[in-house]
């Protein structure tokens, strides 16, 4: 099992979303015998290997056959489980795809993809490991909600909610362990976006490994006087309208996301402001490139994902 | 073209060096996979291809698809040791700006033939490459080099109908079959065995070999140039981390780098 922060996960500064995601499966499989998990021949880098461990005979290792993994779980659905299928994100928005689509979005079928690995936070993998579009693909499926945690706490609440929902679900984690946002008192709601900071003159809309970045730029931001909204967008979609709408009253909107900035995010806010209160926007995010191998910090900074870039895109903005 | 087996032999050792020092350099990266295909690769880039490190996009050279991409570091250390490139540049392996990217990418790296890490691709796209060679009358051969847990994918099923279907010839399928992949042993985590008989089923003929033996892997190679009218797949009984005592057989192995500890004891087994 790589990088295991420690042994329950608890009382340490930085956790991976994936770690919080594999133990929070344990917890709900505890309460719910509806649940089971399957995995394609990476259970210890998704962690399902914790369930695994635990309820052997409601695990499923369906081998490196994403497409399996998905149209199984859709079976598994469908016969009163609450299946989570688990691989790297590249491969199960890519390979699987279509599975996905057609026999779980379309029918409205209940499972519930957790995918790890998503974004360069893969790192030394490379590109055909690092999921810059995965979000984009699922956005674009009609009946798919999207969630992209920003931390361990939100993780494992997420993890609760989405079992809780009847329908299919895309939940994003990442990699490397990040800090924590959120103590055991926050409390997650599907398809609401939470305020982190308030703020006057901008508002940063993030998601998962970008929200912290989000809050360092706006600590910057505030001793530098200018007072930036942050809003952790963990649901995408549904996206949270009036979250949004609010954020714009401030009058200049700048994104950030670990993705593409064609099709996230970005993209999602922008859809709506554009058609309903244009206003003064930026994205930052990766341009229509695919990543490539090195550390995952170094990567950050080689894309401009950092709170820098943050911070620049809103001084822009407001010196419009 | 290099038949004689101690040759082999000692380039063989000088991979098996390269791909520790150059993973345990990385941090990171895939010992167990390379290692287990360390005879196979040195047979088809110091026995059997036809290749110039020259010019490395040369029309006539045969075509080595590694689609077990993840393997990376058996094909860097071959093709640097055949002369694509320095030696030297090994150690950037997965280095922010290195052309030796963690999977294979065919735009950074003069003689990587397709860019792979995904697996479940490689035999289609050989099968690609198979055709065109046949459109353009060259008699160029490929080879494609399969993991037995990528044998999962349902897109290698595909691409085994469709080589028989389109009967070619001019394609050599190997499978490094040893026996475990990431979550544990291929037969427990989901058996594509038989993999002999399964193949014959799709129309290909088959030979199983030890994958370690430089004679019988030549001589395989031999036969499968030698089938007409169907495809021909090697199944190369190997081992996981061959050479190094304590990779051997274990799955832990697969995707993790050893420490400068380790990398001093299994560079002291292999000896120079
Ligand atoms: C489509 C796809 N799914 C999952 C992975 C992750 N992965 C990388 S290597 C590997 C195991 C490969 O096992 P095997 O084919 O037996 O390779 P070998 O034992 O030769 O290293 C997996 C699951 C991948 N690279 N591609
Ligand atoms: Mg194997």
């Amino acid at each position: 099992m790589d990088k295991i922060i420690s042994e329950e996960g608890v009382n340490v500064t930085k956790i991976a979303t994936r770690e919080a995601y594999g133990r929070a499966l344990v917890e709900l499989g505890r309460q719910d015998e509806r649940i089971v998990v399957l995995d394609a021949d990476l259970s210890k880098s998704t962690m399902t290997a914790f369930f695994a461990a635990e309820f052997p005979e409601r695990f499923f290792n369906m081998g490196i056959a994403e497409q399996s993994l998905m149209g199984t779980a859709a079976g598994l659905a469908l016969s009163g489980k609450i299946p989570f299928a688990s691989t790297f994100a590249v491969f199960a928005t890519g390979r699987a795809y279509e599975p996905v689509r057609n026999a779980i979005a379309y029918p409205r079928v209940n499972v519930k993809i957790a995918a790890t690995h998503a974004g360069l936070t893969v790192g030394e993998d490379g590109a055909s490991h690092q999921a810059v579009e995965d979000i984009a693909l699922m956005r674009a499926i009609p009946n798919m909600t999207v969630v992209v945690p920003a931390d361990a706490s939100e993780t494992r609440q997420a993890v609760q909610a989405i079992a809780a929902y009847d329908g299919p679900v895309y939940l994003r984690l990442g990699r490397p362990a990040v800090p924590r946002i959120y103590d055991e008192s926050y409390s997650f709601h599907l398809g609401k976006a939470h305020q982190l900071r308030p703020g006057r003159d901008a508002a940063i809309i993030a998601c998962g490994y970008m929200v912290n970045e989000a809050l360092q730029a706006a600590d910057e931001l505030l001793a530098e006087g200018i007072s930036a909204m942050v809003l952790n967008m963990s649901t995408i979609k549904p996206l949270d309208r009036e979250a949004v709408l609010a954020a714009a009253a401030t009058g200049v909107v700048v994104t950030a996301e670990e993705h593409s900035i064609i099709g996230g995010l970005g993209s999602a806010v922008a859809e709506l402001l554009a058609t309903t209160r244009p206003t003064p926007m930026a994205m930052v995010g990766i341009s229509d490139s695919f990543g490539e191998s090195g550390k995952p910090a170094e990567l950050m900074q080689k894309y401009n994902l950092t709170a820098e870039a943050i911070k620049a895109a809103v001084k822009r903005l407001k010196s419009i | 073209m290099i038949i004689d087996y101690q040759e082999l032999t000692t380039i063989a050792r000088r991979l098996r060096r390269h791909i520790i020092s150059m993973v345990g350099a990385a941090g990171s990266g895939h010992p167990g996979g390379s290692l287990s295909a360390v005879e196979i690769v040195v047979s088809l880039y110091f026995g059997v291809m036809r290749l110039d490190p020259e010019r490395p996009d040369w029309p006539q050279r045969d075509r080595f698809v590694l689609s077990k991409g993840h393997a990376a570091p058996v094909l860097y250390a071959a093709l640097a040791e055949r002369g694509y490139f320095p030696v030297e540049k090994l150690n950037t392996l997965r280095q922010l700006g290195s052309p030796l990217q963690g999977h294979p990418d065919r735009k950074a790296l003069p003689g990587v033939e397709v860019s792979t890490g995904s697996l479940g691709h490689g035999l289609t796209v050989a099968n690609g490459m198979a055709l065109a060679a046949r459109l353009d009358k060259a008699d160029y051969r490929v080879y494609v080099l399969l993991g037995d847990g990528e044998l999962q994918e349902g897109m290698g099923w595909e691409g085994a109908m469709a080589a028989a279907h389109y009967k070619l010839d001019n394609l050599t399928a190997i499978i490094d079959h040893n026996h475990l992949q990431i979550d544990g042993a291929v037969e427990e985590v989901m058996s594509p065995e038989p993999l002999a008989e399964k193949f014959r089923a799709f129309g290909w003929e088959t030979r199983t070999i030890d994958g370690h033996d430089f004679s019988q892997i030549m001589a395989a190679l031999q036969w499968a140039r030698q089938v007409q009218g169907k495809p021909a797949v090697i199944i190369a009984e190997t081992v996981k981390g061959k050479g190094v005592s304590f990779m051997e057989n274990q799955a832990g192995w697969h995707g993790k780098a050893p420490k400068a500890e380790e990398v001093e004891r299994a560079l002291a087994e292999l000896g120079d």
